[in-house]
């Protein structure tokens, strides 16, 4: 986190990256791919919160590995929330 | 304190007495923030869960609930936060730099991005009230029923829908409304001149929680927007 100052140019460029990948995700939300739709929509998310935790939240460049550790372990835990939810819930019908 | 051995020396907010060094200051703070989030994430975790378990089962009221809310308004809405993530970005830059003028203008300039977010949610919000969208008494969906007769609407699972429409929105909109009150003082400490480059931290901290509520919208567009446009 300490004194590494982005230049601006640098912020400007993640800003645009994530108005066009804005602008594909609802193209792509225009064309058929059936079960894929959400598979693109959920991948390019994906992509802009990563470029926004990564950059615009200076992640990348923080010194500090326990912070690090701590996003780790919050993604592990919403990740276990839901698969663990969906494997009760999805799974209800098989007999 | 005159008869102590040791001179006490006096510290200002940007090294406070129990810390080593600013970095540690800095590293502890952006620590602390970050199991906030992390606490935060498990919130909206529990809707998101909710979401993904009624979206398995009452899929086609949730394809048709999301054609009927404005996709181009919920585009818009969408780039005006990740503007506003800009100019926090840059904001926290300027404070890194020391420029006080340029922060309190990012600032400011954050805290329009917030309102015309909130003013085009309650556009929305109201246009779906107008539709009797809005799940309780008055809500009725026989123009969904009507206009997508091949997904054959069960109106009780297009409440659930809805009822999480605007319970996601809401409890972002609150964090939008909660996001703005800190940055209003921000900018009034800014203007004070109260972070320098030695001491920005509750700039960056401001920063922090406004990207997390622009990385929650991220998610919430495409999943309450972009479902399924093709059945």
């Amino acid at each position: 986190m300490s004194e590494h100052i982005m230049s601006s140019k640098f912020y400007y460029t993640i800003w645009i990256a994530l108005l066009c990948l804005t602008g594909i995700t609802v193209a792509a939300s225009f064309i058929d791919l059936g079960p894929f739709n959400a598979v693109v929509a959920l991948v390019i998310a994906t992509v802009k919160a990563l470029l926004v935790v990564l950059f615009f939240m200076h992640v990348k460049y923080t010194s500090e590995k326990l912070t690090k550790i701590v996003i780790v372990s919050a993604i592990f835990w919403l990740f276990l929330l839901l698969a663990l939810s969906m494997a009760d819930y999805a799974t209800r019908l098989w007999t | 304190m005159s008869d102590s051995p040791i001179a006490v020396e006096q510290h200002g907010p940007e090294l406070l007495h129990h810390f080593a060094d600013a970095d540690q200051q800095r590293d502890a703070a952006t620590l602390g923030m970050w199991l906030f989030l992390a606490t935060e994430i498990m919130f909206f975790g529990g809707m998101f869960c909710a979401y993904l378990i009624y979206r398995f089962w009452y899929y086609n009221e949730f394809a048709a609930g999301s054609r009927s809310l404005d996709i181009w308004l919920g585009t818009i809405n969408t780039a005006v936060l990740i503007c506003s993530s800009l100019t926090v970005a840059l904001g926290v830059r300027a404070a890194q730099m020391g420029k006080r003028k340029l922060l309190v203008i990012l600032l400011l300039l954050t805290i329009v991005f917030g309102f015309a977010f909130l003013g085009i949610k309650g556009v929305e919000w109201y246009g779906k009230y107008k539709e009797h969208h809005i799940p309780g008494n008055s809500f009725n969906v026989d123009d969904l029923v009507r206009d997508y007769p091949q997904l054959h609407i069960d109106p009780r699972h297009e409440q659930i829908y809805f009822s999480l429409y605007f319970a996601m929105t809401g409890l972002h909109a609150l964090h939008m409304i909660i996001g703005v009150g800190l940055f209003v003082f921000l900018t009034y400490y800014a203007w004070k001149g109260r972070y320098t480059p030695k001491y920005y931290t509750p700039v960056e901290m401001g920063g922090l929680y406004w990207h997390f509520v622009d990385i929650v919208w991220i998610y919430l567009f495409p999943l309450l927007y972009l479902i399924d446009r093709h059945r």
